[in-house]
């Protein structure tokens, strides 16, 4: 029997998920619903449904990564397919084997996906143009990191219940952060408002091109804030003099009780993409806690609850399904 | 061998100006530009309807000998800038060793006289392996046949050590050509910054890092006198830094690369590392801007910074390929589409030719080596991997489709093209 | 290009509400203990009758029997080859299921795979002590050993036929209706 709903419905058509700049507003609604439902299964006894069973999903990972490796291995086993990691140090890139051949290789091996990381800028792209497996970007470089801004607009949706009109401020270092870009384009197209926050080296004036506020004053942002997406602060750029020290960066960009307390709105929803660095841009008594009196808590738990899910949907969808549509009895 | 070029719009750079002339060439040198000239011996070439220019003198390749011939060798090079209408070809010295001494620059030109169909001349470096630490040998390599000198790819830092250098070329007025890059405010950049970079995630090369450093070598060259010639300027702030120092009187001239005419930063979207290049591609503002510089004289050359790199260097990861454009077989096509074909035989050989110090060479003249040119203006034609002659295919402008065409080259009165075909004679 | 003509109507909204209260009482009839009973509908329309089923309970006994819904598109063994992806929808089971008797509840009953993918879901979440069936409509051609202990009418169809079940929730009337996909 035809199901109506079935074909009226928006279809996914995309092979690739290189990142939220590309992606429609549509195709972006579709990801967090089917993400919604899936994140029931993450609550059964038996954890895990048979949709993807036969298929393969390579885990390329030339950065070191705990959470998001992890979680795309938990969300692939949750719907079935098998995993394989091919961990490559960096160092490796420049004298072993070029990118374009460990694609192939692996492609070789009839791999249906292959999950990328990488610290080049456009290697997901790259990928996608050199071989035949559906390429999902975990994170290239400074560009986007796709699948963690779609966990945060889950993340909003469920706690906000919306996205269009909330204040989203992302605070620290912008310009470093292919976290920050895939949000921006994420919010922006679910009609947010969005701010970024943070010192101006970190912060490039021509992102107020893409629609977007710029703001050196936290306690200003917080006041007007809905949702504080906070990144993580690396130690590294102290030495590249994009800022001084952390105790300044704590003292005028870190996320406290305090702070929270004198300037925010009530109701804030706080994330982080992890890991934290704790004390530093996040105080403990926040992650941890949260104030229950203006009702402002961190949800970066959730986060990574939901990242499974929102994760299970993409692989789910890039899975590449093909023919046509058959009668459903 | 006489050669007997017949009825072809030849250039007369001095007027600017096409005139439908006779070209008579005898040996090496061209003997007679005159109407009807008649003589039953010489290899007549009908060049009814064709352009007659002199041969294309470029101030800026990469010829990746020694170190690099799986890229490019003087052979294939010598093939790549006869198919583009060069007749002579300046080359860098950042090889692999670098030519930083007079063995190598005569290494050049032995190899040159065996395998090349053009001229080939080594610009030797500044300073000893293009380090920006010690002055090389820089007389003796201007004994050896040095036309000029360059740390191309690297910018001299050490402002003492460019006076220095300035100050040392000054005895017999030695040409400095000069790769303006701050490298500190381009750290890690792989494109322009700005828009596309930062939507690309890539890290950006601010136009300052190229303007500050065109500024301190426009003042170094006050203070010393020096003849200083900068190198593939990209943007407009640069232009107004040498329109302004050529006011004031300082010794200075200056190119542009095709590429900067043509494109501008977003030919980088989609990561295409054909198109990675530094200097980077700019903006349109700064396209049209260099586009005027060359028509207002500010800029006195098109040079094509041929940079040949293999597949591995470019079949990559963005940040990871290696920056550069081979330019040889592209440069006068380009060159059409914004600038009429006198202008060009100004900006690609008659003012090469004044910053070289060549005297024999840029005209057709009589008593001028006869380098010439015929080209067919109104020839379609689109590149073809396939058809590249040049060892390595990295160019944005693969499958571009361009109008006027090299039809036969003259090389020292040797036909090395003939009927658009390259014919090996060395 | 195929088109899809309607045929006949063989069943018709009040038709349907006294087949349904036929299944309700059946459903009474043969389970001692009912507060053991679960009513679970598949997604999309199976919902929708399953819902009326345990009204119709209620109703008649004064009984609210847990309801549950079920979606099993990932368990379905054709998912390679669809093009148009199913819409994933939220399988819904607030209840223990473990020693509950579970009924299913469709709107047609055809091949059979979607009975086998939802027992393999229903497994996934406990141990019931017996899973029943009921269907509005049975089409015949079964490709698995499938048997509804419900029926609420058999209609013969051949394999070019299709049955569309229509509910108001959804379709706006409740109706059943004979369609044949014709091509050209």
């Amino acid at each position: 029997m035809v199901d109506l709903n079935l074909i009226k419905e928006f279809t996914w058509s995309r092979k690739h998920l290189l990142g939220l700049e590309s992606l429609e507003k549509i195709e972006i609604e579709h990801v967090l619903e089917l993400a919604k439902s899936l994140k029931e299964i993450l609550n059964r006894p038996v954890k895990k449904v048979p949709a993807l069973r036969g298929k393969t999903i390579a885990l390329l990972f030339y950065e070191p990564s705990t959470r998001t490796r992890i979680s795309f291995e938990l969300a692939a086993k949750r719907l079935s397919a098998d995993t394989v990691n091919f961990s490559v140090s960096s160092s490796s890139v420049v004298k072993g084997e070029s990118l374009k051949d460990t694609g192939l290789n692996i492609e070789a091996m009839n791999v249906d996906i292959i999950v990328v990381r990488n610290s080049s800028a456009g290697t997901a792209h790259y990928l996608s143009k050199n071989v035949s497996a559906g390429i999902i970007n975990a994170g290239d470089g400074m560009h986007e990191h796709p699948t963690q801004a779609l966990l945060d607009l889950f993340t909003i949706l469920e706690y906000k219940k919306k996205i269009s009109n909330l204040t989203v401020a992302i605070v620290g270092d912008i310009a470093h952060s292919r976290v920050a870009r895939s949000n921006i384009y994420g919010l922006k197209k679910m009609g947010a408002r969005v701010i970024l926050c943070g010192p101006p080296t970190m912060l490039l004036p021509e992102f107020k091109n893409l629609g977007i506020e710029i703001s050196y004053d936290l306690n200003r942002v917080l006041e007007c804030a809905d949702v504080l997406n906070v990144l993580r602060i690396q130690k590294e750029r102290i030495n590249e003099s994009l800022f001084p020290s952390m105790a300044e960066y704590r003292e005028f960009f870190g996320v406290t009780r305090d702070r929270l307390l004198k300037y925010a709105r009530p109701g804030l929803l706080i994330l982080h993409p992890g890991p934290v660095n704790r004390g530093v841009e996040l105080s403990p008594d926040v992650l941890d806690k949260g104030l229950i009196k203006k009702n402002i808590y961190s949800v970066v738990l959730n986060q990574v609850t939901n990242g499974l899910a929102v994760r299970m949907a993409i692989l789910y969808l890039i899975s590449g399904v093909g023919g046509k549509v058959e009668a459903v009895d | 061998m006489k050669l007997l070029i017949k009825n072809g719009n030849v250039a007369d750079l001095k007027k600017k100006d096409f005139k439908i002339r006779d070209v008579l060439i005898e040996g090496e040198k061209i003997v007679q530009v005159a109407e009807n000239i008649k003589d039953s011996k010489a290899r007549v070439i009908d060049a009814s309807c064709l352009y007659v220019l002199p041969g294309l003198i470029d101030l800026h390749a990469h010829i990746r000998e020694p170190g690099r011939e799986d890229e490019e060798d003087v052979f294939s090079a010598s093939c790549a800038a006869v198919k583009g209408g060069f007749t002579t070809i300046c080359c860098m010295p950042n090889t692999s060793p670098a030519i930083d001494n007079a063995g190598l620059v005569k290494y050049i030109f032995e190899k040159a006289q065996q395998l090349a169909m053009v001229d080939i001349l080594p610009i030797g470096a500044i300073t000893k392996n293009r380090a920006g630490l010690e002055l090389s040998e820089m007389l003796k390599m201007w004994v050896a046949g040095a036309v000029g000198f360059s740390d191309d790819g690297n910018w001299v830092k050490n402002s003492l050590m460019m006076r220095r250098a300035m100050e040392y070329s000054l005895m017999h007025e030695m040409l400095l050509i000069l790769h303006c890059e701050d490298e500190d405010l381009s750290k890690d950049g792989v494109i322009n910054e700005g828009m596309v970079s930062l939507k690309m995630g890539l890290s950006g090369i601010p136009r300052e890092s190229e303007v500050i450093s065109v500024k301190r070598d426009i003042e170094l060259a006050k203070l010393t006198g020096a003849k200083i010639h900068i190198t593939h300027l990209s943007c407009k702030e640069s232009v107004d830094a040498v329109n302004e120092a050529k006011k004031q009187g300082v010794n200075i001239t200056a190119d542009t690369a095709p590429h900067y005419l043509a494109l501008t930063e977003e030919a980088v979207l989609d990561y295409n590392t054909n198109a990675k290049i530094n200097p980077p591609l700019r903006l349109e503002e700064d396209r049209m801007s260099l586009i005027k510089a060359l028509k207002d004289g500010v800029i006195d050359a098109i040079a094509t910074d041929h940079a040949p790199h293999s597949d591995e260097e470019k079949d990559c990861e963005f940040n990871l390929a290696s920056f550069g454009i081979t330019g040889f077989e592209t440069a006068l096509a380009i060159g059409m589409k914004n600038f009429e074909l006198i202008d060009l035989a100004e900006k690609m050989s008659y003012n090469p030719a004044k910053i070289l110090g060549l005297h024999d060479k840029g005209e057709i003249n009589p008593g001028f080596i006869a380098d010439v040119l015929i080209v067919d203006s109104g020839m379609k034609w689109k590149l073809l991997e396939e058809e590249v002659v040049s060892k390595s295919k990295n160019t944005p402008f693969l499958n571009w489709e361009f109008k006027g065409k090299v039809k036969h080259l003259i090389h020292k009165g040797a036909v090395v093209m003939d009927n658009f075909e390259i014919k090996e004679v060395i | 290009m195929s088109k899809i003509i309607e045929k006949s109507k063989v069943l018709d909204a009040l038709q349907i509400h006294k087949t349904l209260r036929r299944i309700s009482h059946e459903i009474i009839e043969k389970n001692k203990s009912l507060p053991d009973i679960a009513i679970v509908g598949i997604r999309t329309r199976g919902v929708y009758l399953a819902q009326r089923i345990q009204a119709n309970i209620s109703e008649i006994e004064g009984v609210e029997l847990s309801l549950g819904a079920l979606d099993i598109t990932l368990y379905r063994d054709d998912l390679t080859s669809i093009a148009a992806q199913p819409q994933v929808k939220e399988t819904d089971l607030n209840f223990d299921l473990n020693d509950k008797i579970i009924i299913i509840v469709d709107d047609v009953l055809f091949t059979g795979r979607t009975i086998r993918c939802a027992l393999d879901e229903l497994i996934d979440f406990g141990r019931p002590r017996a899973i029943q069936l009921a269907v509005l409509v049975d089409r015949g051609h079964r490709e698995l050993p499938v048997r509804a202990d419900y029926v609420g009418k058999n209609i013969p169809t051949s394999m070019t036929e299709s049955i569309e079940v229509r509910v108001k929730e959804v379709d706006g009337c409740d109706e059943v209706v004979v369609v044949e996909v014709v091509d050209g």
